[in-house]
Parts: structure tokens; sequence; C-alpha cells
């Protein structure tokens, strides 16, 4: 009994809105200008090699590498200790650490806006101690903290969910057979949970790498990242050929970036081989 | 050791939730600076009811993810069936198209959806968003029914028809139910997604529609306002309503599904 | 086999049917006319609006933008059915060359003899058949007086490393690069590819000492007293310090930019009739005086100049004189050049 062309409807709507688009974007990448000839040309891919550009590349990935590593480093803890508490309070703990990414996403950016400004909460709680006022906001700083904030849910949950399904038995042996905390951690634990620590660093790296609302509202267009970039060249300088270069240069970045984590990650079983 | 651990839970729930509490306190202050009290108001709501703009933008917010989500639940479900059923490349390939969106980064999605409105001539407004956000739900409804199917008994269909059921009846009565929690994660999933979504609604949009994240972009870019401390608390307050609704539904259908499996 | 066509089917029709009642949801108020208007944020009196509505039962459809050139693209790419803009001087000229305007038909357009000759003729739209004027002003510094000491008199202090971190420019590619240009000595309409290069570096040296690059949002950043110098234009200068007393704003010695803001109707629009009526109304003199109230900006009608309170017109730094404005540059439209201008910008930023 054939069902094929039950995903046929499916497959013809993604034709249509997701693969003809991205080929667009493509095209346009290869294309000199916007409204005339349409000739091929590597001159968008050219641009982006300028130094300026290939700064403005390395500033994303740095920023994002940061509150990635940042994350990991919050959340790895986190995990564990959810995994750890006892079953009935376990599903209160991860519905609390839910709720606030239900908040609306720019309302958690907002949020740190209020917080972070010079008359902000903060600077009028360190003026008690007559400490500041600093510049918080509009500072890398910031959007670190933004991408951090937005992101950290995305670390921790699938660590968690790898630690939970963990047989506790494993450290118990590792413990029996005398090994230290430290060292059943690292021999047991971690290696254990790695799946989980690599989906959470392509969870957290993901958004984080491409991002252009972060730095726009606490950056304050200070700290130009790629997503910044393309949504000027589409929204302000009518560049589409530059826009859909950085577009597609972002996207190879995320594929590579996703290929290394899978190359780790036979988690996935029949995920389709190409990702 | 236990006390260390659970300042450290604590702190990081202080760090998670002190910017929405300090939010909400604030929607009460009658000073419109946030860093002194002046007194409890409800100004701030009193206003927010009165701006029409804005509550249309809440009303497009969830029309717009209701529709998209069902939309991308149905169409979403039935090619996972297919999907399923494929074999080999066709299989793989499927797959492949179903990630692509997923990993694609947002705002490029966002720009190529907004070169093909601007190709086909759609006209801007509540039909391209609703395009652009059944899109990127679909990809999440399959990824949640698909790991469903392939947990399926693949001969329970047959076995069906074997029974005497028609197909039809055999996917009613039999495939759906199995695959039904699957769905439901599905369709949580791809309103999520639609609630929240900022970059793709900003890119799409035009014509004066706007949705919450939009509305809220465009009012945190002119400075402060209080009145946003107003929307967030009335949605946090909601969110927490629906959590604890879902809570005590999946709590109830997990104890009956406790005693059925004792 | 076939009653699963059929639910297919089904869902299929389900699926039109909610798109199109999803498309057809903004027309449920059909009867009525819509004008869409996309002005500036922060540029109108609301009220205005509503009158507007009440009196001609429309319904409006207000959308904002927060520079020309966010304005120029969204309509260039057709996305939505503006009715009547509000741009500037030098974008007006850009979008006759490029066909994206109406003429208007100023027959349903009376008000228009109340506008001062002054602000008629001008070069980006010498025949008057494309815009009516609404607004004008100036760009400038704003300065808070506790926090700056010494006399604010040229765009060098926006240099000074003193006010590292507290100073914010605007988020807007010529109303920035004028501040280099100015300094620089050069035509705020240059063209030259060293000229610009050279503004560039300019604003790239800048670039630490700016706390960030905005928009509308630095009225509140400045009334907050959040900063102690401002790239702004000369009407919110006007709130600014209605808000905040310590707030002064002044236009440097070297000169700055004098514009105009002028209401013409997109080749998008779907009623021009009901935007001439729509301009017409918003040159009423009571309109137009409850505009000039709310927003600050400078009058272009005799009138409403007459009726304004004469410590704001009677100030030079507000209502600029003759030899002010002399010293000051109106923006031309780039032409070719316009790719040259996005690219030291997008640099700018990006640095």
């Amino acid at each position: 009994m054939k069902r094929n062309w039950m995903a046929y409807p499916y497959f013809f709507w993604m034709l249509l809105f997701t693969i003809v688009p991205l080929l667009m974007v493509l095209y346009f990448s290869f294309t000199a200008s916007v409204n005339g000839d349409g000739r091929f040309s590597f001159a968008n891919f050219q641009r982006v090699l300028d130094p300026l550009y290939l700064n403005v590349i390395w500033r994303s990935v740095r920023l994002a590498f940061i509150s990635t590593v940042i994350c990991l480093v919050l959340g790895y803890p986190v995990a564990m200790l959810l995994a750890q508490s006892q079953a009935s309070r376990q599903f209160t703990l991860i519905v609390l650490f839910v709720i606030p990414m239900w908040m609306n996403f720019l309302a958690r950016t907002y949020a740190w806006m209020t917080l972070l400004e010079r008359n902000g909460l903060i600077n009028t709680f360190l003026g008690w101690f007559g400490l500041g006022p600093y510049n918080l906001l509009h500072t890398e700083f910031a959007v670190v903290l933004g991408m951090i904030y937005n992101f950290l849910p995305f670390m921790v949950l699938p660590i968690y969910t790898v630690l939970n399904k963990m047989d506790p038995a494993l450290t118990e042996a590792s413990y029996d057979l005398g090994a230290t905390p430290i060292r059943t951690f690292f021999r047991v634990t971690l290696p254990l949970s790695l799946p989980g620590v690599l989906s959470g660093i392509s969870m957290v790296f993901m958004p984080a790498v491409t991002t252009f609302v972060i730095p726009q509202l606490l950056g304050g267009g200070q700290f130009t990242m790629i997503g910044n970039l393309i949504e000027q060249q589409f929204l302000r300088s009518n560049d589409w050929g530059f826009g859909s270069a950085l577009s597609i240069i972002l996207m190879l970045l995320i594929l590579l970036s996703m290929r290394i984590m899978s190359h780790y990650d036979r988690d996935r079983g029949e995920g389709g081989g190409f990702f | 050791m236990r006390f260390l651990k659970k300042s450290y839970l604590g702190l990081i729930f202080l760090f998670l939730y002190a910017p929405i509490l300090i939010l909400i306190i604030f929607s009460f202050n009658a000073s419109k600076s946030r860093g002194a009290w002046g007194g409890f108001t409800l100004d701030w709501y009193r206003q927010l009811f009165q701006d029409d703009a804005l509550l249309t933008s809440l009303y497009n917010t969830i029309v717009i993810a209701i529709v998209a989500s069902i939309v991308a639940t149905l169409l979403g479900t039935i090619a996972a069936i297919g999907i399923y059923r494929m074999k080999g490349f066709r299989k793989s390939f499927m797959i492949n198209l179903t990630y692509l969106p997923i990993l694609n980064p947002d705002i490029v999605t966002a720009i190529s959806f907004m070169l093909l409105l601007i190709y086909l001539k759609i006209p801007r407004g509540m039909l391209s968003l609703l395009l652009a956000h059944i899109t990127f739900c679909l990809p999440f409804v399959i990824i949640s029914v698909l790991p469903k199917l392939r947990q399926l008994d693949p001969q329970i269909y047959d076995a069906a028809l074997d029974l005497g059921a028609t197909p039809k009846r055999a996917y009613f009565s039999v495939i759906l139910p199995q695959i039904l929690p699957g769905i439901f994660a599905g369709f949580l999933l791809a309103f999520t997604m639609s609630i929240d979504d900022f970059v793709i609604s900003y890119f799409t949009t035009g014509n004066g529609v706007s949705n919450l994240s939009i509305s809220i972009y465009s009012m945190a870019r002119r400075g402060i306002n209080p009145k946003i401390n107003a929307v967030l608390t009335i949605l946090f307050v909601g969110i927490l309503a629906l959590m604890f609704f879902i809570n005590r539904r999946v709590n109830t259908n997990s104890s009956k599904k406790e005693r059925g499996n004792v | 086999m076939k009653k699963t066509g059929r639910l297919i089917g089904l869902g299929l029709a389900l699926m039109g049917l909610l798109l199109t009642a999803g498309c057809g949801g903004g027309e449920t108020t059909a009867e009525k006319e819509t004008l869409m208007v996309y002005n500036w944020g922060d540029y109108i009196d609301p009220q205005v609006l509503d009158d507007f509505e009440a009196e001609f039962n429309v319904d409006v459809i207000y959308e904002e933008f927060a520079t020309n050139e966010d304005m120029y693209v969204k309509i260039k790419a057709g996305a939505s059915n503006y009715d009547v803009a509000i741009p500037s001087d030098y974008m007006i000229n850009k979008m006759i060359k490029e066909d994206l305007l109406l003429p208007i038909n100023f027959e349903n357009v009376p008000n228009y003899d109340l506008i001062d000759a002054k602000y008629k003729d001008w070069s980006f739209d010498p025949e008057n058949t494309y815009s009516v004027p609404y607004m004008w002003g100036t760009i400038g510094i704003i300065y808070n007086t506790t926090m700056v000491d010494e006399p604010v008199t040229s765009w060098e202090i926006l240099w000074d490393e003193k006010y590292e971190k507290n100073m914010y420019m605007l988020n807007s590619q010529r109303d920035t690069l004028a501040v280099a240009q100015e300094i620089l000595g050069i035509s705020l309409n240059s063209t030259d590819e060293q000229e610009l290069e050279q503004a560039k570096q300019l604003l790239i040296e800048q670039k630490p000492l700016v706390s960030s690059y905005v928009g509308d949002e630095v009225k509140d950043l400045m009334v907050g007293g959040n900063a102690a110098l401002a790239l702004v234009w000369s009407g919110d200068a006007v709130t600014m310090s209605a808000q905040n007393p310590d707030l002064e704003y002044v236009i440097p010695e070297e000169g700055s930019n004098y514009w105009v803001d002028s209401m013409v109707i997109p080749v998008t629009s779907q009623n021009p009739e009901l935007a001439e009526q729509f301009i017409n109304y918003m040159c009423r003199t009571d309109v137009a005086l409850k505009n000039a109230e709310y927003i600050g900006y400078n009058t272009p009608q005799v009138e409403v100049f007459e009726q304004l309170p004469e410590e704001l017109t009677s100030d030079e730094n507000f209502y600029p004189t003759e030899e002010i404005l002399n010293n000051c540059e109106v923006f031309e439209d780039l032409g070719d050049a316009q790719p040259l201008y996005d690219r030291i910008w997008t640099e700018i930023l990006a640095s």
C-alpha cells in the first residue's frame, strides 16, 4: 500500500515557499546590480572579503562563541541539578525554567534595556553604594548578556534530557570502583551527556550568531553583526546582491557548524545524512 | 553542598525571573522613570486598553498563531505519514527538506520569503504573514509526528485491514490515536514558534498589519515606555494561566495512563 | 483510497477557506474607505488622525518609518499600498525621477495657498506638482547644560574625548554624514569618493566616543539625562527642551542641513482623491497648528506661524534667521552616487 502521495502537498508547498526563495537569494548573490541587467558576477562575494566585513563576521562568531561557552558553563550544573532533583519536584522546576522562554523574545530583550540604561535600576542600585553610573547598555557586555539570557534554556534542556535518561547505576558503579566524584564526572557523566551538550551548543550558537535584534536593541547599532548587515542591505540600502551574498555565507557558516556537530552526534538516526 | 546546589539554582532562577518581575512591578509605577518609584497606578493599563493599534496587533498575533498552527498541523501530519511510507532516496530527500528550514537562520528565511513576495506580487498583510508562518511551522510538526510513526508497530495497520477495517477507518481508529501525542506536540510547537516570531514577520508584513513582536520592537526603538511593561505583564499572566491549564491536563492524562498500565 | 483522497480535499479546502478568511480579515469594515498614511515616527498629533477619521468617515491605517531610506525601500518594493507619505526633499526628488509619485491635483488642495511662498518652488519639485510642504527644520546639537560647561558652538565637540560614551548620533546616513561633511567643509551633496572617504574616516574615529546610533528614542534618552550631547532634528529638540529645561539646542557655526518634509502621493495609492483630501486637511490652519504644537517642528504656514508662541518663533536656534539658513545646505538626490553613500554608511556601521 503506497501512501507516498500524501507527502506531495507538503513537498510542493516547501518547493514554492522554501526552495524557490532560497534559489532567488542564490541568484541575487551572483548578480551584479539590483535594478538592471542581472549580469553574473562574483563582486558581492568579493566585497564580503573586505577586511571590514570579515571583521563583522568575526565579531558575530566571537560574540556567539562567548555566549555559548558561558551558557554551557552556567547551564550544565543547572541541568545536573534538575536531573538530580526529586521526581515530584522535577516537573515543576522544568516548567519554571521554560516559562520565561514563553515570554515574547522581544519582551525579554526589552526588559534588559530598562535594567541596563544609565538611569536604570542597576545603576540606581549601584548608586546607593556610591558606585557608577556605568555605561552598561550599548556595550558588548550588554549584547552577550542579552544572548545568554535569551538562549540559556536552549543549553539546559537538551543536557537535562540526556542526563535524565542516564542510568544512575553507572555513576554508582563508578563510585563503587573507587572513583572520586570529580573523576566520575569527567569519566562517566560528561562523556555520556555529550550528545546533549552538542545539541545544546548548536541550539545556542545558531540563534546567537544570526541575531540582529539583540545587537540592535542592546548594542545600540555599535556592534554590527552579520544579521544587522543583512537587514540593512534589504531594508535600507536596497542592495539585494550584497545582502544575498551575506545570507549565503551565513547559511554556509551554520551548515558547516552543524556538520561539525553532527559528526560527533550519531543520535539522530534517520535524520537524513546531509546535515 | 546541598545548600550550595539550592542557592545556585536559586541564583539562576533569579537571573531568569528578575527582569520580568521588575517589568511587572514597574508597570504599576506612576513615575515614567525606571529608577524611581512614584507610587502605584493603573494608568498604563488604561492607556493600553485605549491603544487600538496595540490591541489589534495582539489580536493579529493570536489569530495568526491559531490559523497557522492548525493548517501546519493538518498539512504536516498528512505529510509525515507520506514521508514515513517513503523509502530510500526519496525519504532522505524529504527529511533533509524538512530540516533545511529548521537549520536555516531566521533572517535568511525572512529575506528569501520577502523576495518571493515581491516577485510573485503577493499582497503584504495577513495573507503574507500566514503563508510565512505556515511555512516555518510545518517542519516542526513533521519532526514531532515522525518519531511517533516510527514507534508504531508496522504490522498494526495491516492487522486492522485484515480485520476488515477500511483504510480510512484503519487510519482514524488505529494509527491516529497512537500518533496523537506527536500531533499535539507538533501543534504546540508550531503555536509557540508562531506566537514568538519576530524576524520573519518583520520582513514579510505590510499594509499596516503588525503582530505583537513588531509592535514591541517599534515601541522599544522609540524609547522606553511603561505601556510595554503593562502588555508584558498581561502576557506573562496569560502564559502562567495557560501553563497551569496544560500542566493540569498533562497530570490527569499521565495519571490515567499510569493506572492503565498497572 | 477514494475516501482518504476526499479527506485531503477537505483539508485543502479548509486551508483555502482559512487563508481567504485571513486575508479578508482586514476588510471587515469594507463599508468605509481606507487611507494609508506612511509617516516618520512621532511626527503627527494622533488626535488629528482620529478627527480625520470622524470627519470624513474613513479608516486611517497609519504606519511609521525611521529614515527616508527605509521608506524608499518599502515603497520601491511595492510592499504596501500607501496613499500618503511624508519624505524629505532629496528623497522626493529621487522618487519623482523614478516615477514613484503621482502628480497632485491641486484643485482638491485649496489650502495649499496657506503655505508661505518661501517654502514653495524647491529645486526638488520645481513646478510644485508632486509635493506639499508639511514641516521644515535643521539638524543640530542638543546638549545637557548640567553636563556640558563650555559653550557649544562647533560640531567638533562631538569629537571631544571628554564626552566618551556620552553622546548619541542619528542612525540615518545623510544626517550623520552631514556632521562630518560640515567639519571637513565639503558639500553635503558631495559625490567625490575621496571626500567621502575622509568623512568616513572622521566618523569611524568618532565611533568609540558614541554611545549609540539612535532614532526616535533619542528624545526619551536625552530627556532622561542618559547622555550629554546628541545630534538631533530641530523639532525634536523643541519637544525635549520642553520636557527637560536643562537641554539646549544649537545650530553649530560651521553650518547645518536645512530640510523640508513634504506630503506626497506614492504611485501605490489606491485612492488618490482621498489622499488629496487628507493633504488638504493637514494644511488647514487649526490642524497644522495642532501638529506644529504637538511635534515642535517648524511650520511652513503663515497663519500657523503667527499663532505659535513668540518665545519659540523668535528663538534663532529654532526659527533660524536668513543669515543662518544661508549657511545651511539642502540635501539633494545623489543619483548614481547613492550606492556610494550606502557603502560608506554600511562601512561606518560595520567598523
